[in-house]
């Protein structure tokens, strides 16, 4: 592995107001991902993980600390980290799947249209879905719509994919289906994910490595590797301070 | 507790006749909006000639027949087209110009906050104003001719426009704004390729509303106002005809402008509806 960290977060706070408070999403939060990695970021609701995810993607400047992309300060959103959302109606309604794709690839000028065409279908395929191709988005399942939505982040080749809580939204089955898929993808491309979520079972299936927060402002408690991490001990990590406090 | 026996089931299609089967012609042609509208056109149509013949009064109510009979006379003699194709060009002029006066002005009002102030004051302000009642201050500044009218049209077209761009515009999802902005789109970029199709539905329920008004307002002023000019359009026809008192060619006028308001309704609207949000899936 490089040594150089693709992505630094160092001592980030984020802070954000609603119509009648400013709330500290996360206090003073660290970590740095490499190349290839599967990060993960795990906590219970409320702790603020998409919050920090969409301060990397540039949509939140941090009010403290620095985010670092290939020594480059985060400034705004830009295509080379691409998001994946939780929410089914990220693909644009009125494009095709393939149309969706091609459009992030053009709308970014990554590539002209031939090639953006070549290659939405090249990644439509490795998410199998080329027979649906030339449908709109709103006669797909939501399982279908977010392998889209993957398909157009990785046709993308950005450097970070940012992955927030992408199979929230789908029943048991096709979630677990979803995480072997991806894990499927990884092997064959070694893209690198920040990928956050609230289950402790995905973080373990999908990451390498893991970052624990607690909430309220969201902090960091540990930083493990998913090889050596078990349900329970990551249990026992996040709760254990809100549990003695309860008792 | 109760011990209980697995149970399995063979399942099997042997007695169930329908799967899947194609739809009678019928059944076809009832689901087929057009021919359901249509029948109700010829019935609403027997009815009309059935009273009008048991009231017997011309000079109030001319039969169906006789008012078509008196529709294809005007248009073999070329008064009637002649009077369409001024009413649609007028109409055109004024439309066009009021979309392009709302592009700027929802522009304007997307881009800063002192604009989307103007806008939604500008519009509670006007848009209750029937722009019929803003005829006579037309005429002072326009004088007599195509400038008032265009004047009128405008005012009718902008306001519903332009709030229900700007309105959908605000409605647009913000997960697609931030897909629009995680591709790098620029300015106008986003606005084209996303704020526009996203807020499509609303757009076009502005361009529908407000080409209604205008339709509206337009034969009200060529009423009001054809009086003096030289060439008038349909509403000038429907004006003339009943001081001659020609009732069923009074008709004709009325039907011709009911037929051209279906038509674009069912024609050009339908068919832009179809061919974006319907396909999209963003209306049912």
């Amino acid at each position: 592995m490089e040594t150089a960290p693709l992505l630094s977060v160092v001592g980030v706070t984020l802070r954000y107001r609603t119509k009648d408070h400013l709330v500290t999403a996360t206090y003073r939060v660290s970590f740095q991902l490499y190349r290839s990695d599967r990060f993960v970021v795990l906590g219970p609701s409320g702790c603020g993980k998409s919050t920090l995810l969409k301060a990397v993607g540039g949509y939140i400047q941090p009010t403290e600390g620095r985010i670092r992309l290939n020594n480059a300060e985060v400034t705004g959103p830009g295509p080379d980290r691409v998001f994946v959302f939780q929410e089914f109606d990220q693909l644009l309604p009125w494009k095709t799947v393939k149309e969706n794709i091609v459009f992030a690839l053009t709308a970014s000028g990554k590539l002209p249209r031939p090639q953006a065409e070549e290659r939405a279908m090249h990644y439509i395929a490795k998410v199998n879905l080329t027979e649906f191709a030339l449908s709109y988005p709103h006669t797909l399942s939501g399982g279908m719509k977010q392998r889209v939505a993957i398909a157009r982040a990785m046709a993308m080749e950005p450097q970070i994919l940012l992955m927030d809580e992408p199979f929230a939204a789908l029943d048991a089955l096709t979630r677990t289906k979803m995480q072997e898929e991806l894990l499927q993808l990884w092997d064959e491309t070694k893209f690198t994910v920040l990928f956050v979520t609230h289950s402790i079972p995905e973080a373990i299936r999908v990451g390498n490595r893991i970052l624990l927060m607690s909430s309220h402002p969201g902090q960091v408690r540990a930083e493990l590797n998913s090889s050596s991490a078990d349900a329970a001990g990551i249990h026992e990590i996040l709760f254990s301070e809100e549990g003695t406090r309860n008792r | 507790m109760l011990e209980r026996p697995e149970i399995f089931h063979e399942v099997s299609t042997a007695r169930l006749d329908v799967v899947e089967r194609p739809l009678s012609a019928w059944e076809k042609l009832y689901d087929n909006g057009a021919f359901r509208k249509t029948a109700l056109l010829v019935i609403l149509a027997a009815v009309w000639e059935l009273y009008a013949r048991w009231l017997g009064n011309p000079l109030l109510i001319p039969t169906f027949s006789a008012t078509v009979g008196a529709l294809f006379a005007s248009i073999a003699s070329g008064a009637l087209p002649q009077a369409a194709v001024y009413t649609i060009s007028m109409l055109l002029k004024g439309y066009v110009a009021g979309l392009a006066i709302a592009a700027v002005l929802t522009a304007f009002a997307t881009g800063t906050r002192i604009g989307a102030d103007l806008l939604e004051t500008l519009t509670a302000m006007f848009n209750p104003l029937p722009s019929i009642a803003l005829l006579p201050l037309a005429l002072v500044w326009f004088g007599l001719g195509a400038g008032s009218v265009v004047f009128v049209l405008i005012h009718a077209v902008l306001w519903a426009v332009a709030l229900n761009t700007f309105a959908g515009f605000r409605s647009v999802s913000p997960t697609w704004k931030m897909v629009g902005q995680n591709y790098g789109l620029s300015r106008t970029g986003y606005i084209a390729r996303i704020l526009i199709p996203g807020a499509f539905p609303s757009i076009l329920t502005g361009l529908k509303v407000g080409w209604a008004f205008a339709w509206r307002t337009l034969i009200a002023a060529e009423l009001v106002f054809g009086v003096s000019s030289g060439s008038g359009g349909l509403g000038w026809f429907i004006f003339e005809r009943k001081n001659q008192l020609l009732i069923a060619d009074v008709f004709a006028g009325l039907l011709t402008v009911i037929l051209f308001g279906l038509l674009v309704e069912n024609l050009i609207f339908k068919t832009i509806e179809n061919r974006t949000v319907r396909r999209w899936g963003m209306q049912v």
